[in-house]
C-alpha cells in the first residue's frame, strides 16, 4: 500500500525545520529515517498533510565527545551508533543494543533520535538510554530545553517532545570501561523483542544499571536488582538471586507473543543472563 | 479526512541509478521501489511484502543496503542508487561474483528473493569480506526466502567470499 498524499518539505537547517513545524502544527509530521513512519503511513494509520524531512540537516548527524558525556545527533543512524569508537568506549551498552535493532538495511536508515522519539515500548534503544541516564536536548521555536531520561518517556508512543519541537541530540553520560550486554528475546530474528534487558556494570560488580524493554508502556529500570547488585560479587548464584527482583514494579502487556506473567518470568531470567554477560562472567 | 488545503505539488528529484543520471517530477508519497519499477522500468527489484520485512526490494543507496519499499523516492534526491540490474555493469556483461556464486551453489529456487539476497550479500561482504557462517546468517536476517531454505543461500555468500563452507565457523 502507498501513503495518502502529502506535501513534502526538505529543510536544510534546523531553523527552517522548526518554522515549518510551527507553521503547519498538527498537520505536519517529522520524517527522520522513515523506518517507523513510512510503515505507519503505508498502512494509513496516520495521514499528515505535510511531511518535514530532517535528512538534509547535516548538523543533526554525528557523535562528539563533550567532556563527561558523549553527544549523539538525533539523525545518526543505528549503524553508525553501533560501530562508533566513542560509543564503544564510553557507552558500550548502546553499541550492543543498536546492533540488535531490526536488520542491516533498516539500521542503515533508522536513526537514534527517530527511534527514541517514536517511543515504541518494544523499541530496543529506550531501555539502554534510560539505564545510562541519557539527557534529551529538545528544541522548539521558543528555545532549547534538556529533559532527563526519567521524564522523557511518558507513555506508549508518547514522549516529552512537544508537537512543535524537534529532538536534536542526546547526551549520554560517560560510562567508560563499563561492561555491557543487551539480551533480547525474540520470536522473529529481525524484529522487536518480546522482552529485552539492557545491563551495564562497573567492575564486577561495583555498580549496575539495568533497563527493561517491553515490560510496561515505557522503558523501565530494574531498581531493586540494581540495589541488590551494588557491591555484590559477580557469581552466578548471587546475580541470579538479585535478578529475581527484576520484574518488581513492572506492568507488561499480554499479547499474542506472551502473557504478562510470562514476560515477568522472562525479565528475571534475561536479567540474570544480561548481568552475568555484562560482568564478563558468562 | 481533513480537507485538502494545500496544493499537492510534485517534487523534482535528480539522482543516479545504475550509473545513469535520471531526473523526474514525482509525488512525494511515491516509494523508491515504485519509482524504480514503474518510472524507470527496473523491475529486477521486486516487492515481496507490505511490511518492510522481506528484503526482496533491497538496493544500495549511496553504497549501503536499504529496503527500497521503506524509502520515499524524494528521500533519494541527490543520491546514487544501485539495483540488481546495475550490479554487473562494472564487470562488462559478466555476472558479479556474488551472482556467480548464487548460480554455482544453487542459492535460489523460484528466484523471487534473489535480487534482494544478492544486494544484501554484496553489502555484507563489503563490510566484512571474510565472514563466518554465523555472521552471514546474522547479516542476512532482513531477507526472507520461502523456498530455498537458507542453507544454499548462506553457502553462496560464503562461496563468494572465497571461503569453503564452514572453514571459519
Ligand atoms: C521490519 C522492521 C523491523 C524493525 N525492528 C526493530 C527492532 O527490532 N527494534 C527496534 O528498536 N526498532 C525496530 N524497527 C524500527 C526502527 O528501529 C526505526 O528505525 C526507528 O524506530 C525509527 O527511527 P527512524 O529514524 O526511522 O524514525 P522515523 O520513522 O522517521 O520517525 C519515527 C517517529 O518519530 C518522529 N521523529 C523522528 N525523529 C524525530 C526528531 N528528531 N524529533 C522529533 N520527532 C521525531 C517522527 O515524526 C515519527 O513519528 C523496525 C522497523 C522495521 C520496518
Ligand atoms: S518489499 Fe521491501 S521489505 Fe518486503
Ligand atoms: S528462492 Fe524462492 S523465495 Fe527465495
Amino acid at each position: 500500500m502507498i501513503p495518502v498524499k502529502f506535501d513534502y518539505l526538505a529543510p536544510t537547517s534546523l531553523e527552517e525545520a522548526l518554522s515549518a513545524l510551527s507553521e503547519h502544527g498538527d498537520d505536519a509530521k517529522i520524517l527522520a529515517g522513515g523506518q517507523s513512519l513510512l510503515p505507519v503511513l503505508r498502512m494509513r494509520l496516520n495521514a499528515p498533510e505535510v511531511v518535514i524531512d530532517l535528512g538534509g540537516i547535516d548538523s543533526l548527524r554525528g557523535i562528539r565527545d563533550d567532556g563527561d558525556a558523549i553527544v549523539i545527533g538525533a539523525m545518526t543512524t543505528h549503524h553508525v551508533v553501533r560501530d562508533h569508537e566513542l560509543v564503544r568506549e564510553h557507552a558500550l551498552l548502546l553499541s550492543k543494543a543498536a546492533a540488535e535493532v531490526a536488520d542491516s538495511q533498516i539500521r542503515h536508515r533508522g536513526t537514534f533520535g527517530g527511534a527514541l522519539a517514536h517511543a515504541d515500548p518494544a523499541g530496543d534503544l529506550g531501555a539502554p538510554a534510560l539505564a545510562l541516564g541519557a539527557q534529551f536536548v529538545i528544541q522548539g521555536s521558543g528555545g532549547t530545553r534538556t529533559v532527563e531520561a526519567d521524564d522523557f518517556f511518558v507513555d506508549l508512543f508518547e514522549t516529552a517532545i512537544g508537537d512543535d519541537e524537534i529532538l536534536t541530540e542526546v547526551r549520554i553520560p560517560k560510562h567508560t570501561g563499563w561492561g555491557a550486554h543487551y539480551e533480547k528475546f525474540v520470536r522473529v530474528a529481525h524484529q522487536w523483542p518480546i522482552v529485552a534487558v539492557a545491563a551495564t556494570v562497573k567492575g564486577s560488580i561495583d555498580e549496575a544499571r539495568i533497563g527493561l524493554t517491553n515490560m510496561g508502556s515505557t522503558p523501565l529500570r530494574a531498581r531493586a536488582t540494581e540495589a541488590a547488585l551494588a557491591g555484590a560479587s559477580a557469581t552466578e548464584d548471587g546475580v541470579r538471586a538479585a535478578a529475581e527482583q527484576a520484574a518488581e514494579g513492572t506492568n507488561p502487556p499480554t499479547d499474542l507473543n506472551g502473557a504478562a506473567d510470562y514476560r515477568q518470568h522472562l525479565a528475571r531470567v534475561l536479567t540474570g543472563r544480561a548481568v552475568l554477560r555484562a560482568a564478563g562472567a558468562a | 479526512m481533513t480537507p485538502l488545503t494545500l496544493e499537492w505539488l510534485m517534487t523534482k528529484i535528480e539522482l543516479t541509478v545504475d550509473g545513469a543520471a535520471v531526473s523526474d517530477d514525482v509525488e512525494p508519497r511515491m516509494l523508491l521501489v515504485q519509482y524504480l519499477r514503474e518510472k524507470l522500468g527496473k523491475t529486477g527489484t521486486v516487492i515481496g511484502c507490505d511490511t518492510s520485512n522481506c528484503g526482496a526490494c533491497t538496493v544500495h543507496l549511496n553504497g549501503t543496503s536499504v529496503k527500497s519499499c521503506n524509502v520515499l523516492a524524494v528521500q533519494a534526491n541527490g543520491s546514487t542508487v544501485t539495483t540488481i540490474e546495475g550490479l554487473a555493469d562494472a564487470a562488462e556483461g559478466e555476472l558479479h561474483p556474488v551472482q556467480e556464486a548464487f548460480r554455482e551453489c544453487h542459492g535460489l529456487q523460484c528466484g523471487f528473493c534473489t535480487p534482494g539476497m544478492i544486494m544484501q550479500a554484496v553489502d555484507l561482504l563489503a563490510e566484512n569480506p571474510s565472514p563466518t557462517e554465523e555472521e552471514v546468517r546474522l547479516g542476512m536476517e532482513g531477507n526472507l526466502c520461502r523456498c530455498t531454505g537458507y542453507h544454499n543461500i548462506v553457502k553462496s555468500v560464503l562461496h563468494a567470499a572465497g571461503q569453503t563452507e564452514g572453514a571459519k565457523a
